[in-house]
């Protein structure tokens, strides 16, 4: 598997990583807004898919219908989804490409769930390696309690309650995000992880993202082009406004 | 049908089953006591009247059937129908989008089916979708990785028809060529009769190809439909006396 850089992309691609309530999600939308102000070429891949694909997923889930095969595939249709729709086109547009997770997420997920690691690598090798990837390295306590705390209205799927780890809904979310930690864990190296230390302040990790980021990358590249008025303004057409028919 | 007016019921050998891959987390499968029956073949090879035909023979001779096609799922049918409607999918996508349809009758169909001892017939497997990606320019290795999770069958037949003839009598039926039938994804020609002849040409190459690896059994389905079924009776009575 390579990089974008590696596959001669113009555009670079920066993940996040990590189990949920690591922060992840403020670290990225904070270096969203400061490429943004740079003027730079920016788009964050939001986690949503199409409709079609969601509506399957969505129903999959409500109606616990989904075995670890079918969870991985659903979402690995997904992925593929935005991938070829939204992330090759932007990526060959020179974006800057942010993902709050990437293919890690599945890699560790449905090997936890029990699926054996080379199929699931299998099924994503159509997807290359972002240029940088972050990884929110929380003690499991913090990240829990972030997530126990501020919403304790755990999904079914979410907590791992398909495993039969416990018949408690927030003892089966600990035991899955600790298995999710070791998965992520074991990856790191292999995937030159650059690990954050998530329980520092977020101003803090927020500097060294931006630190990382401005070495790693080369910015200048990314910034818009200004372009040229294309017409005369005085000439510009009237805009036509449309009417509704009054129906009689 | 001289099995059938035999009152004794032949119980079908139990054979050593795995799976192409890793298979299925969990499914041990010694246990699955059934028989997995494969048809492959073009629309309009005669696949579906070859499996209500069997389906007749084989309750005929005390066996329970179940049936299985692509697009069937509980899961995903819906969201992939309506997916081909629109033609919104890239490649990838459809082609994760049809092995989760499987994946879901694999493991909520097909297996339980099998550790109840039925004879599943399976309209078409993995080896149809493996070729249309292939055809498509998918990668055979990727293919193989993501069809480990299946079953190996005790037969597969595959329904040998020349695309000239496949026109004709998708022409009988329903008077149109299908939009996928005739790979008019590919942009091979803007002409349909065309596209469809390229299509179905490249399609029957690469189930040559497969054959190669997967070695199931080329049926000539040029013949008429009696004919076929008693090629189909011979060889499926031999899977299930275990020979």
């Amino acid at each position: 598997m390579k990089t974008f850089a590696e596959l001669n992309f113009p555009g670079r691609l920066v993940a996040v990583e990590g189990l949920d309530g690591s922060g992840k999600s403020t670290q990225i939308y904070l270096l969203k807004r400061w490429l943004e102000l740079q003027g730079l070429k920016v788009y964050f891949s939001e986690w949503n898919s199409s409709e079609l694909v969601k509506s399957a997923t969505t129903k999959g889930k409500k109606r616990e219908l989904l075995t670890p095969t079918t969870f991985s595939l659903i979402h690995a249709t997904d992925f593929a989804d935005r991938y070829e729709r939204h992330l090759v086109p932007l990526l060959r547009a020179g974006y800057l490409v942010l993902c709050d997770r990437y293919i890690f997420t599945a890699f560790a997920r449905d090997v936890v769930r029990g699926c054996p690691p080379e199929w699931v690598r299998g099924l994503y090798d159509f997807a290359a390696l972002p240029d940088l990837t972050f990884f929110f390295k929380a003690d499991l306590e913090v990240s829990l309690q972030r997530i126990l705390e501020g919403r304790p209205q755990l999904k079914y799927f979410e907590a791992g309650m398909d495993l039969r780890l416990s018949t408690d809904l927030y003892e089966s979310f600990r035991i899955f995000q600790g298995r999710m930690l070791e998965q992520y864990l074991a990856m790191s190296t292999e995937f030159d992880f650059l690990v954050m230390d998530a329980n520092q302040c977020i101003e803090n990790q927020q500097a060294v993202v931006r630190q990382l980021v401005s070495q790693r990358l080369d910015l200048d590249k990314f910034h818009r082009v200004e372009r040229p008025p294309q017409r005369p303004v005085t000439k510009k057409a009237p805009k036509r406004v449309k009417v509704e028919e009054p129906v009689e | 049908m001289r099995q059938a007016l035999q009152n004794q019921i032949v119980v079908p050998r139990r054979t050593e089953r795995r799976f192409y891959g890793h298979g299925i987390p969990r499914v041990p499968s010694e246990e699955l006591a059934g028989r997995l029956i494969v048809v492959e073949g073009a629309d309009g090879s005669g696949r579906s009247t070859q499996i209500a035909m069997l389906v007749q023979w084989l309750e005929g001779c005390g066996h329970a059937t179940v049936q299985v096609g692509l697009k069937r799922s509980t899961l995903v049918s819906e969201e992939l129908e309506t997916a081909q409607e629109g033609n919104i999918l890239s490649r990838t996508t459809l082609s994760l989008f049809y092995a989760t349809d499987f994946a879901d009758q694999l493991e909520n169909i097909i297996l339980p089916a099998l550790k109840a001892g039925f004879i599943v017939l399976a309209d078409r497997y993995i080896y149809t979708l493996m070729a249309r990606d292939m055809v498509r320019g998918m990668d055979e290795a990727w293919l193989k990785n993501l069809y480990g999770i299946a079953l190996v069958p005790d037969a597969v037949f595959y329904m040998n028809v020349a695309p000239e003839e496949l026109v004709q009598r998708n022409f009988a039926k329903n008077a149109a060529l299908d939009y996928w039938e005739s790979g008019m994804d590919l942009g091979l020609s803007r002409d349909m009769f065309d596209s469809f002849m390229k299509y179905q040409d490249d399609m029957q190459k690469t189930f040559r190809r497969l054959q190669a690896t997967y070695g199931f059994t080329i049926v000539d389905g040029m013949r008429s439909a009696e004919a076929t079924h008693a090629e189909l009776q011979k060889k499926i009575g031999a899977v299930l006396a275990g020979k």
